[in-house]
């Protein structure tokens, strides 16, 4: 058979293209991250967590949930506020609840003890921009990070509304005040954030933060249970969101 | 074939261009490589203002790339021959831009020997799937566009037939690369200083803007170093056109201040108080942002008034300030106001460090390089090929 | 001959044996050519998977891990001879088995040159921990890497 170099070429492209499309196809995915075998055991649930000010004792320098969290899951303390990592953290009501401008007038509001952590919202806008599903929102209500798999594009991080994620400028190894190899650290160039201790609910345990407060001003549970705890907290109490307008439909309720 | 030998005959100011603006690019690697060591601490990024100069560079070099649609819609579909000897010139100028966006976003990833998990896990609900995929496609369309006219050229032939319809599809692709980029901001519930169905269109009226005024300046230049005369008709067209995309943009840009003004809703008008009139502390912004907006009020003028925009010194004038007001307010502006404030409400300043614009300028370094290249053969193409283009 | 000959031939040549350095280079430098001592766990507990099969696939096997652990959210494995195993390097491989990871993972990954996978910039081999006097031992409750 007797071919022309651009006949040659115009074989080899095609089938190059051709071959690139196939793998292209084949990676396509569902609607949702990978489902292999295991998971048959969990049923779908909706975590969520209830934060009661009135119980907090922040503003007596109480941060047992931060330590607990930063125990648990080597967390680095960097020292520089541009650099920090920070999965859950004290804030004001106003930092909280950006869209609610409170004056002096309201007392009450400017001392509020309250805490902030990732909502796992239920519409997570970090999840939808992710270009290469490196986070994702499980069956179980919880966003999930694959530090494994981010490539530090930070586009979540753009896209959260509400400062949930960190991203690792540094490598955080040196700042671990207590390394503990019951749950891996991080490197640096990728973005991490609360996880609502996946690992310790996989086991049928609460997050860490929760089991740490000794006022159980964390009230954690499945909001599809009517029994739990975190249920009757929600239907009991008036709640806030953060900035619930924007439809994202966070999972952390504030009693205030 | 690729002609790169007609880039090696060049004289001493030629060879002094290309060994000074290789340095600018060693420097900028050598800047990398301490990035890639340490982190991207070396920046001057943080956990509230997670993008900065090299997305702000990625996003307005995006509109350079995507402004070469302004030379060829006119010549190819509308058969406008004054811009016969220009359409391969912002054809490499689009190959040169998209490769430096490229290039800015390798260097702001945190991992970037991953990148290639873009396109191994495709996510087609995220629009930087779809910006790579833009990009790429845009990159290739314009290599293979130019090879094989420039090769036609030098053949003293018309081009293949089949490359009418490549050349026509470069022209909604080049639009859809820069709405795409609009895209990856405007859609974010959480960043209210993006969210505006108005970001797409003022990008693609800065676009056309900036690249044709770049490519006006450097019609200018090569008629002075490289003895080669585009012509009065390209350039003055070209500068009509600048006109008109620079007044369309001040009219998006107004229009977005009367939506956020007249509401007052705060999360919205916040961050235009941070870039103009800046926080205690920062007002380094805003002295940005002020001198970009009056670059960008001189330039309207000039390109306004007939008499001035056709005599050349004042033409160069206003093509340089349309670029840097546009540079300004696209790139670190556009950038910066989304982070500030942050989510909490506080406002956390932002400065690139000097590693940052070390590789920031290492790049535009070798995008100029490439322009430089590309342009020194197809000037070589055209000396030896006695006769106009088809 | 035509001096361009002559060199192009030396080109040629020297081209050649540079490209094929590492092939000849382990042959001429004293390399030794057999696996590295390696300090192997003590005998009883059978691994998750064959030797064979974990001398040549470990990999393998630790990113079916990963991606039943992280992106399948199951913590355990069964193994192909029915045994359940804690999904973790660190908690199962690292410190019921092979305890001394710098002279078992590390001597042969070190030897071939395998640029010491990144697997361990986070997963963190409790054989630190324990080494370090000025850290307690805080190894406690479910390992999850």
């Amino acid at each position: 058979m007797t071919i022309d170099r651009k006949g040659f070429l115009r074989l080899t492209g095609l089938g190059a293209a051709a071959w690139a499309a196939g793998k292209f196809a084949a990676g396509f995915p569902g609607r949702r991250a990978e489902t292999p075998n295991g998971e048959a055991g969990r049923a779908p649930r909706r975590w969520a967590l209830v934060v009661d000010s009135r119980k907090c004792r922040q503003s007596r320098d109480c941060d047992l949930c931060i330590r607990a969290c930063t125990r648990a899951h080597n967390i680095p303390e960097i020292g520089d506020p541009r650099h920090e990592i920070r999965w859950i953290r004290k804030a004001t009501f106003q930092e909280a609840f950006v869209s609610d401008p409170r004056d002096s007038a309201n007392e009450r509001f400017r001392d509020l003890p309250l805490v902030v952590l990732c909502n796992h919202c239920d519409r997570p806008p970090c999840v939808r921009v992710c270009p290469v599903q490196a986070t994702w929102k499980r069956d179980d209500g919880i966003v999930m990070m694959d530090e494994h798999r981010c490539i530090g594009c930070r586009y979540c991080m753009a896209a959260c509304p509400y400062g949930s994620r960190s991203f690792n400028f540094v490598d955080p190894r040196p700042f671990i005040r207590e390394l503990s190899s019951g749950y891996p650290t991080r490197t640096r160039g990728v973005v991490e954030k609360c996880s609502f201790c996946v690992e310790r609910l996989d086991g049928g345990g609460l997050p860490a933060c929760v089991e740490a407060c000794e006022s159980k001003a964390l009230v954690f549970g499945d909001l599809d249970d009517p029994g739990s705890a975190v249920r009757a907290a929600v239907s009991g109490n008036f709640t806030l969101r953060r900035k619930a307008e924007l439809g994202t439909g966070p999972e952390v309720y504030y009693i205030v | 074939m690729f002609m790169f030998e007609k880039a090696l005959a060049g004289g001493r100011r030629y060879w002094i261009w290309v060994a000074a603006l290789l340095a600018l690019a060693g420097t900028g690697l050598a800047s990398y490589q301490q990035q890639l060591r340490y982190g991207l601490a070396v920046t001057g990024l943080s956990r509230d203002v997670t993008w900065g100069l090299y997305i702000a560079q990625f996003t307005f070099l995006v509109g350079i790339a995507a402004s070469a649609v302004m030379v060829v819609l006119p010549y190819y579909l509308h058969d406008f021959k004054a811009f016969g000897k220009i359409t391969i010139l912002g054809e490499f100028l689009a190959i040169a831009a998209v490769t430096m966006c490229m290039l800015f976003i390798v260097v702001d990833m945190g991992q970037p020997a991953r990148v290639l998990n873009v396109l191994l896990h495709p996510t087609p609900g995220s629009p930087m799937f779809w910006d790579l995929l833009a990009l790429a496609g845009y990159l290739v369309l314009n290599a293979v566009i130019t090879l094989v006219t420039l090769r036609s050229e030098q053949a003293r032939e018309r081009p293949p037939a089949w490359i009418r319809p490549v050349i026509l599809l470069s022209i909604p692709w080049a639009v859809s690369i820069h709405v795409v980029t609009a895209f990856l901001y405007s859609g974010l519930p959480g960043r209210p200083f993006w969210m505006t169905a108005v970001l797409a269109p003022r990008f693609l009226a800065s676009a056309f803007a900036s690249g044709p005024a770049l490519l006006i300046l450097l019609c200018l230049l090569m008629r002075r170093v490289a003895d080669f005369d585009a012509g009065r008709e390209p350039v003055r067209k070209l500068s009509v056109i600048v006109a008109y995309a620079i007044v369309v943009h001040a009219l998006l840009v107004l229009v977005e201040r009367f939506t956020v003004f007249y509401s007052g809703i705060p999360e919205h008008r916040e961050p235009y108080t941070v870039l103009y009139t800046g926080i205690p502390g920062h007002r380094a912004l805003a002295v940005w942002m002020w001198a970009s907006a009056a670059l960008g009020l001189a330039a309207l003028v000039l390109l306004l008034v007939p008499r001035l925009r056709n005599r050349e010194g004042f033409l160069a004038a206003a093509c340089g300030l349309v670029f840097l007001s546009l540079w300004v307010d696209k790139g670190m502006g556009m950038i910066v106001g989304g982070f500030m404030p942050s989510p909490l409400g506080t406002v956390t300043p932002y400065a690139p460090t000097r590693p940052e614009i070390a590789i920031a300028l290492g790049i535009w370094a070798a995008g100029t390089l490439m322009v430089t290249v590309f342009f020194k053969i197809t000037l070589a193409v055209r000396a030896a090929a006695v006769g106009e283009s088809f | 001959m035509p001096p361009d000959r002559i060199g192009i031939i030396a080109g040629l040549v020297l081209f050649a044996g540079l490209i094929t350095v590492p092939f000849w280079y382990g042959l001429v430098s004293g390399v030794p050519r057999e696996a590295p001592p390696l300090v192997l766990p003590a005998p009883g507990k059978p691994c998750v998977a064959p030797v064979d099969y974990m001398k040549r696939s470990h990999m393998k096997l630790l990113d079916e891990w990963r991606t039943l652990s992280v992106r399948g959210g199951t913590r355990r494995y069964f193994s192909a001879d029915g045994r359940e195993f804690a999904i973790s390097l660190s908690g199962t491989c690292l410190q019921q088995c092979h305890t001394d990871k710098a002279g078992f993972c590390d001597r042969c990954h070190e030897t071939n040159g395998v640029a010491a996978p990144r697997c361990f910039d986070c997963h963190v081999d409790p054989g630190l921990i324990r080494n370090s006097a000025a850290q307690g031992a805080r190894t406690g409750g479910s390992h999850d890497d």
